[in-house]
């Protein structure tokens, strides 16, 4: 492969690429993201590779294993095109038929099809499911299309004609002008202005002219996996969005600090570049513009406090990942104390499409104060685990409902909980809240990242309380005294109320020690932290109050507060339970109910899971 | 200790002997020994001509190093927000209760290491328990016995 030396050179490529391709020749898209590659989605590609050499299609009928789908409740994912027939909980085992019936005959194999929940009916094609129909994915919708190891299929689709136009046809200050017109906004969390943070970049003197431009792309947030389908799915949407804002920014040096749970991402990451600089779009001289740019990949070591920028850029600079103060910015004085921009991975990867359809085009999809876009990961409680790309503005109940088809198991919704571990818990009665970054923190949440974990009756919110702030715990670098011994102590108060030694004074104890977190500390980290904890004091009191003052876990999570007991009406006298109990807790007869013996039950629940006559009772 | 010098300084040179690259080398030296030996960490500090106390720092400031010789099989529960909801922790307890360990600790006869994760962004499969890189979806304490006999005994691949 010869460098690309202009953009001529660019399109003539694209061309070539379109015309070996013919849109109505039968087309396999298997999802081969990590959720569906953990249902063992692999194994399904290679049972339709081997099927087709078998049929002799392997020249006729295109396979191709893509990036993140997106649905991940219903994996393995395939989907035959031209027709986009879809179909969910693929096993290798029905490869032959899925060629013999449907990629030749157009058949379509019903077993496989997904089954609308709401409406209880059998959907056929991909844009029919409810899950996909109802969002809007114009930074998703390629990673069903395209192999992410094959930078062919990214220019087939348009790639890097906004960094060709970015470079040829404006200015740095004409882009920077154009992605604050378009009024993007940083999607790691706090929500920034991009084109200022770039604008400010651009303009912070720098002692050697060094600049840096970095991808954040260590994703911390437990439950929350956009960034990572991106990487993993896209790798050049953000690749190219980088090229561009450094362009813009006058920086020649770039890195991706990249989550190290996150093998494959790292990998397509890395063919990506390859790829990249093969073609010239990266490295020296970039499309013959006389622009220079490469890109560096550093992966994390596992601390959630490394996605702040600051701690970031230390972990970068090779030392412990701890912040520092911020009264002088990271686009002034950042990694090496040179003038550095960050963004997260879904941030970048709206910069192309923003350059390629104009701010004005952009700025129409979303809020006032917040524009296109959001990607959520849509977990926990919930019928359609996956993730879901939707405008600014939509309410949690189109979200949770439509898209996310309610809760499993008939059971009853509690709250949808949003911005990470530092985020809030939003109740059943602000359902109706358009999802932006304002309305978000006006209830006591944020939107951080994109994590939404939806919970349900069984989920006890000062459980959830204690999780967060256990996570957080952990996660403080200790370097200032409000965040380490502040949410030490907020633990210590949450663990007591969970085991029973609650007092009546800790529910203000613990606002108290919430509003001092949020004055005093020293990062984003500490100041978030109480969030959790004050979100759900603020909504489910009574759950706090039913845990201090009787002793009880209305949920029946907390394991202290917890008994176990077997319904004599409905106990069979099976003795499944009897055998499980490793504690030889249980005691009866055969086809007589039988009896826990409390002082020596662990509660750990193998006998309630193994009961099939939801006999074992847990209050 | 010539045997570690030779691979060490190998993967330094990978980096280009970048500090900047420091967490990446650690992370590959451990992939070779399973933990970061002493003499690997004094290499990678001369080499670096970093103070070893700032080598040190980042190999016990990061979660995902460990000093201490791992056990055959890895176990890793993921206790992320969505199997935190789904019974994450009963599915804990229940391992520690099976191999009879906390969480960063390695078994006497070195067969088992358990540790948690804080998510592995595979929600729709939680709880999951990760055994050796493989994934055990929609875990239960029920399961957890029967899938860690599996291992008991299993050479390492």
């Amino acid at each position: 492969m010869k460098k690309l030396t202009s953009v001529a050179d660019l399109e003539r490529l694209r061309r070539r690429i379109l015309s070996q391709r013919d849109p109505e020749k039968p087309r396999i898209s298997v999802c081969g993201g990590t959720g569906c590659r953990a249902y063992n989605s692999q194994e399904v590609t290679r049972a339709l590779k081997k099927e087709l050499r078998k049929q002799g299609l392997s020249k006729t009928v295109a396979l191709k294993q893509t990036g993140c789908h997106g649905f991940c409740e219903r994996g393995p994912l395939i989907v035959l095109y031209p027709q986009r027939i879809f179909y969910q909980r693929v096993s290798p085992d029905d490869a032959p038929e899925i060629i013999s019936k449907s990629v030749l005959k157009g058949e379509i194999i019903d077993r496989l099809l997904y089954v609308d929940q709401m409406e209880q009916k059998k959907v056929r094609f991909e844009n029919e499911v409810p899950f996909y129909n109802r969002q809007q994915r114009i930074i998703l919708g390629n990673n069903g299309i395209i192999d992410p190891t094959d930078i062919k299929d990214y220019l087939a689709v348009g790639g890097y004609s906004a960094l060709a136009k970015a470079l040829f046809q404006m200015t740095p200050e004409e882009i920077i002008a154009e992605i604050k017109k378009s009024g993007l906004r940083g999607r790691g969390g706090a929500g920034f202005a991009t084109g200022l943070k770039w604008e400010s970049c651009r303009n912070a003197p720098s002692p050697d002219g060094i600049r840096y431009v970095i991808c954040n792309a260590d994703e911390g947030d437990p439950g929350a996996y956009m960034d990572r389908s991106l990487v993993e799915g896209n790798p050049h949407s953000v690749i190219e969005g980088m090229i561009i804002g450094a362009y813009a920014i006058g920086a020649h040096h770039g890195y991706v600090y990249i989550r190290l749970e996150y093998p494959l991402a790292l990998e397509n990451l890395n063919i990506a570049l390859e790829q990249a600089r093969k073609y010239g779009l990266l490295g020296k001289d970039i499309l013959g513009s006389g622009f220079d740019f490469d890109i560096k990949v550093s992966r994390g070591g596992g601390a959630f406090i490394c996605g702040e920028s600051t701690a970031l850029m230390a972990s970068l600079e090779g030392k412990v990942g701890e912040p520092r103060a911020k009264h002088i910015h990271t686009s002034v004085s950042g990694l090496n104390g040179r003038p550095s921009n960050l963004n997260n991975v879904e941030t970048w990867a709206n910069v192309p499409l923003i350059i390629n359809r104009g701010a004005e085009w952009y700025s129409k999809i979303g809020t006032e104060g917040s524009k296109g876009t959001k990607i959520f990961s849509l977990v926990g409680k919930i019928n359609n685990v996956g993730l879901i790309e939707v405008p600014m503005g939509i309410t949690l109940r189109k979200i949770v409902y439509e898209i996310g088809g309610g809760i499993p198991n008939g059971k009853k919704f509690k709250a949808v909980q949003t911005g990470g571990p530092s985020g809030g818990c939003i109740p059943e009665h602000l359902l109706d809240l358009p999802v932006d970054f304002e309305r978000l923190t006006d209830v006591g949440s944020m939107m951080g990242s994109g994590g939404m974990i939806v919970m349900d009756e069984d989920t006890c919110m000062v459980d959830i309380a204690r999780y967060f702030i256990k996570f957080l715990t952990e996660e403080s670098c200790g370097k200032c005294v409000p965040c380490r011994e502040g949410l030490d102590r907020m633990l210590d108060i949450l663990t007591d109320i969970t085991e029973g030694r609650g007092k009546e004074t800790d529910i203000e104890l613990l606002e108290e020690l919430g509003n001092l977190l949020k004055e005093a500390s020293f990062c984003a980290l500490g100041t978030t932290a109480s969030n959790p904890v004050l979100s759900t004091i603020r909504y489910f009191q009574d759950e706090y109050e039913a845990h201090i003052k009787e002793r009880r876990c209305p949920a029946g999570v907390c394991k202290a507060l917890t008994t176990f007991t077997i319904d004599a009406e409905s106990c069979t006298g099976c003795g499944v339970c009897l055998r499980e109990c490793p504690q030889g807790a249980i005691s009866g007869e055969k086809k007589k109910p039988h009896v826990i013996d409390k002082s020596r039950c662990i509660k750990c629940g193998l006998c309630r899971d193994s009961c099939k006559f939801d006999a074992v009772i847990v209050s | 200790m010539t045997n570690h010098v030779e691979k060490v300084t190998q993967i330094i040179n990978r980096y280009g002997a970048n500090k900047d690259s420091l967490i990446s080398m650690l992370q590959d030296i451990q992939a070779v020994y399973r933990y970061l030996p002493e003499d690997a960490l004094r290499i990678v500090a001369n080499e670096l001509r970093l103070p070893l106390i700032q080598v040190y720092a980042v190999a016990t400031f990061f979660k995902a190093f460990t000093l201490q010789p791992r056990g055959k099989h890895l176990v890793t529960v993921c206790l992320g927000t969505a199997c935190h909801v789904r019974g994450a922790r009963a599915v804990l307890d229940e391992v520690k209760r099976h191999i009879g360990i906390e969480p960063g600790v390695t078994t006497g006869d070195m067969q088992f290491t358990l540790e948690t994760v804080n998510c592995l962004g595979a929600c729709a499969l939680g709880p999951i328990v990760v055994i050796d890189g493989k994934y055990h979806g929609q875990m239960s304490p029920r399961r957890v016995k029967t899938t860690l006999k599996v291992y008991r005994n299993k050479p390492t691949k």
